[in-house]
Formats: structure tokens, C-alpha cells, sequence
């Protein structure tokens, strides 16, 4: 909570010292898992307003409810000259069936490969990994996953395309991932009948810049199903708010599927992002 | 009804003889980009990070270069006069960030003047592929 208070005190502040090299917006917000992104989807963005010249380093919360669980995750990035970002995330995922918290921290690295969300010609490419460790297994080993801890590798590419709809301007990321995580890790790697595969999954953000404080759009993750229990696809709809180059606030509405036995998980989410 | 006829036929009438309008006039034709080019000079002068890279520039002759600029690139009556963009810019190693300041700058020059955001967008997209012609020179 002190965290949140700190965070939304950037929404008043002047801060001098920011990184502030990019145009408003275009740096996204922060993933679940840690990395620059929309709410599910890692982007090509690297995370804060940093330049090639600059260092930028970024705080995040987010939280998720749906009817029978809660995602709680906070979580730092660093972006070095507009070609490296490195991040930490700290998920608290609340069961309530069993009334218990799983724990999952990850750490993630993104490599800008190619090109400028706005100015080049092709889209910017981005390559980066996230390493997932679960605090403790028990939940995982019960469900017949295999590991409790995985590395995600994807490859990004996103472009802002200017004034492209009726004047608008208008945001697409498209992502590949290779993955063996259970719910993103949180249930767990693989599965003990040996059937699952690490295997390739498509994502996807749209977004419409409404202003240049206002982006409004969704987005779409392809998941793996290697448990006993059906794991689907998640979507949302997202509303982000830039009032400066300091913090964003995001609201989104989630459509997560079946979870672990609990059908159609469906619920809010609600995010802020602090840049330096 | 045939009152109705003659609704449909002005309304018709209308759509047809409507000018398409380019983005030009949407700026507001001469009076809108002088009044934006002057926002933009006034915005350059008060940002302590931008207005060295002016410093030693005339600011009549970049007020008129870039009023014929702005004017030719959104399809208006004139011709651009001035010097190509990476002459101008050569020895000034003009930085990304520095770039997107002086777009921010452009932006609120136009929000000055209330052109609306969509054809804001649209004069900055037509800018933008300038940008590898500016920076690091």
C-alpha cells in the first residue's frame, strides 16, 4: 500500500531527474510477469522513457481479481540506452479454495534487435527471456505439473503507426513465446506424464491512442494446456491512462478462462507503473 | 413526400459537392500555420534544452523556411525554399531525446491553436520520416 501511495504521488510530482527521451506512452506499461508490455503481453517496447543516451528505471503493481482467485504483483525494471532491460516481479497468486498464496518471482531480460516503435520503417523486433521460480511447489506437484521452475523465450515486434486510423494514431505488438508454464508459471512446468512440451504460443496487443494521455485496447494470450485440469486462452480490454512521463494507471477487464477446475474466470484489473 | 424528395436530393447534392480538404486547410490554411509556427518558435525559445541548437539561427528565416515546409507538406500552395533537411542539421548531432522534445513541441503548438488531436497526428506522421535525415548528424 505505502508502495501504491509513493507510486501515485507521481502523478503530482516534477521530477527532474526521469528519464524522458521517448514520446508519452510508447514505452507501454508493465506486464504480469514483469516485462514492458501491455497487461499479459511482453512488447518490443523496452520498459521506461529512456533514449539511447539515458538509463531508466521503473516501478510497478498490479492486481487481478476474478471470482475464485487474486494476482498480486509488484515489480522493477531497469533500461539501459534503449537496447537492454532487465526486470524483477514478485507474484502473489491468493487461491481461495484452499485459502493459500502462491509465490512465484521472475526474472526477466529483453535485447532491442531492431528499429524504433515510430520511426522505423519495419517494426521494432525485441528478444528476451524470463526465468520463473515458484517459492514452493506443493500446489504444482499436486496438479501433476513437472517442475517448479521454467524459462519463457519470446520474440516481439510492435510498431505505433501515426495518425493511422481516421487520425488516430494505432498500436499492435504481436509475440511469440516458447513455454512449458502452467498459468504462467504459477501452477507449475510441464506435467509428470510426460506429454507436454515446451511449445510456441502466439499473443497479441491492439491499441487505440484516443489522445496522447489515452490508450484503449485489448489484448489476447495463447496458453499452453498441459495439466489435467483445462487451462484456455486469456483476453482483456484495457483502458491506460498517461497523464505525464512519470506513472501511467491502467484498468482493464479480464477474461481468463477455466483455472484450475474454476470455470470461466472472469474479472478486474488494475495497474500502475512509476518511470524514473 | 416531396418534401422528403427534395431533403434527399440537397442532402445528396451536399455529398457531392463537398470539397475534399486536405490537411492544409484542416491546420487552418495560412493564418493556422503561422499561428502554429509561432507557437512552435515561442515553445523552442523557452525550453533551455532545444533552444541552444537555435541559438545562432535567424529566427525570420526559420519562421519562414518552416511556415513554407509545414504549408508544402500538408499539401498546401507553396513550395519549400529552404536547404535539405540534413544540410541544416549536419554538426548539430541532434539526440533522440532531443527529437521527441521538439515533437512535444510541435504537438503543443498545435494544441495551442485547437486543432484537433487526429490531425495532429496526421502533420506529425508526415514529419516523422524526417527524423533519419536530423538526428546524429
Amino acid at each position: 500500500m505505502r508502495l501504491i501511495m509513493c507510486l501515485l504521488s507521481l502523478l503530482i510530482t516534477n521530477n527532474a531527474y526521469a528519464a524522458d527521451g521517448k514520446l508519452l506512452a510508447t514505452p507501454g506499461i508493465s506486464q504480469i510477469e514483469g516485462a514492458a508490455g501491455g497487461g499479459f503481453v511482453p512488447w518490443a517496447q523496452l520498459a521506461g522513457y529512456g533514449s539511447r543516451e539515458e538509463i531508466a528505471g521503473n516501478i510497478f503493481c498490479s492486481r487481478g481479481n476474478t471470482d475464485n482467485y487474486h494476482l498480486n504483483v509488484c515489480g522493477a525494471q531497469i533500461g539501459l540506452y534503449d537496447r537492454v532491460e532487465l526486470s524483477l516481479a514478485r507474484q502473489q497468486f491468493h487461491v481461495d479454495a484452499l485459502d493459500l498464496n502462491i509465490e512465484q518471482r521472475v526474472f526477466g531480460a529483453k535485447v532491442r534487435l531492431y528499429g524504433d516503435i515510430v520511426y522505423s520503417r519495419w517494426p521494432q523486433i525485441s528478444a528476451g527471456v524470463q526465468h520463473k521460480k515458484l517459492d514452493d511447489p506443493l500446489v504444482a506437484d499436486l496438479l501433476g505439473a513437472d517442475d517448479d521452475s521454467g524459462v519463457d523465450i519470446y520474440v516481439a515486434a510492435s510498431k505505433l503507426h501515426l495518425g493511422a486510423i481516421a487520425g488516430y494514431n494505432w498500436f499492435w505488438n504481436v509475440t511469440a513465446r516458447s513455454t512449458d508454464a502452467n498459468q504462467t508459471g504459477l501452477l507449475g512446468f510441464g506435467s509428470t506424464d510426460g506429454s507436454a512440451q515446451r511449445e510456441w504460443q502466439l499473443e497479441a496487443s491492439t491499441a487505440i491512442l484516443l489522445n496522447r494521455h489515452v490508450a484503449v485496447g485489448i489484448e489476447y494470450r495463447q496458453k499452453p494446456d498441459n495439466l489435467g485440469p483445462k487451462e484456455d486462452d486469456w483476453q482483456n480490454i484495457f483502458i491506460a491512462w498517461f497523464p505525464n512521463k512519470y506513472i501511467s494507471l491502467t484498468a482493464a477487464y479480464l477474461d481468463l478462462g477455466d483455472i484450475a477446475g474454476a470455470q470461466s474466470q472472469r474479472g478486474s484489473y488494475f495497474s500502475v507503473t512509476g518511470y524514473f | 413526400m416531396r418534401l422528403l424528395m427534395l431533403a434527399a436530393v440537397l442532402l445528396l447534392s451536399a455529398c457531392a459537392s463537398q470539397p475534399k480538404t486536405t490537411l492544409y486547410d484542416d491546420l487552418g490554411g495560412a493564418p493556422g500555420i503561422d499561428a502554429i509556427v509561432e507557437n512552435f518558435i515561442k515553445g523552442i525559445a523557452s525550453d533551455p534544452e532545444i533552444f541552444p541548437y537555435f541559438a545562432d539561427s535567424h529566427v525570420s528565416r526559420f519562421r519562414e523556411k518552416i511556415t513554407e515546409h509545414f504549408c508544402h507538406i500538408s499539401n498546401g500552395p507553396c513550395q519549400y525554399t529552404g536547404d535539405n533537411m540534413v544540410d541544416i542539421h549536419v554538426g548539430m548531432d541532434i539526440n533522440e531525446n532531443h527529437f521527441n522534445r521538439t515533437v512535444d513541441l510541435l504537438y503543443e503548438a498545435m494544441e495551442q491553436e485547437n486543432i484537433p488531436h487526429r490531425t495532429q497526428n496526421r502533420l506529425i506522421a508526415r514529419l516523422a520520416p524526417l527524423r533519419k535525415q536530423i538526428i546524429y548528424r
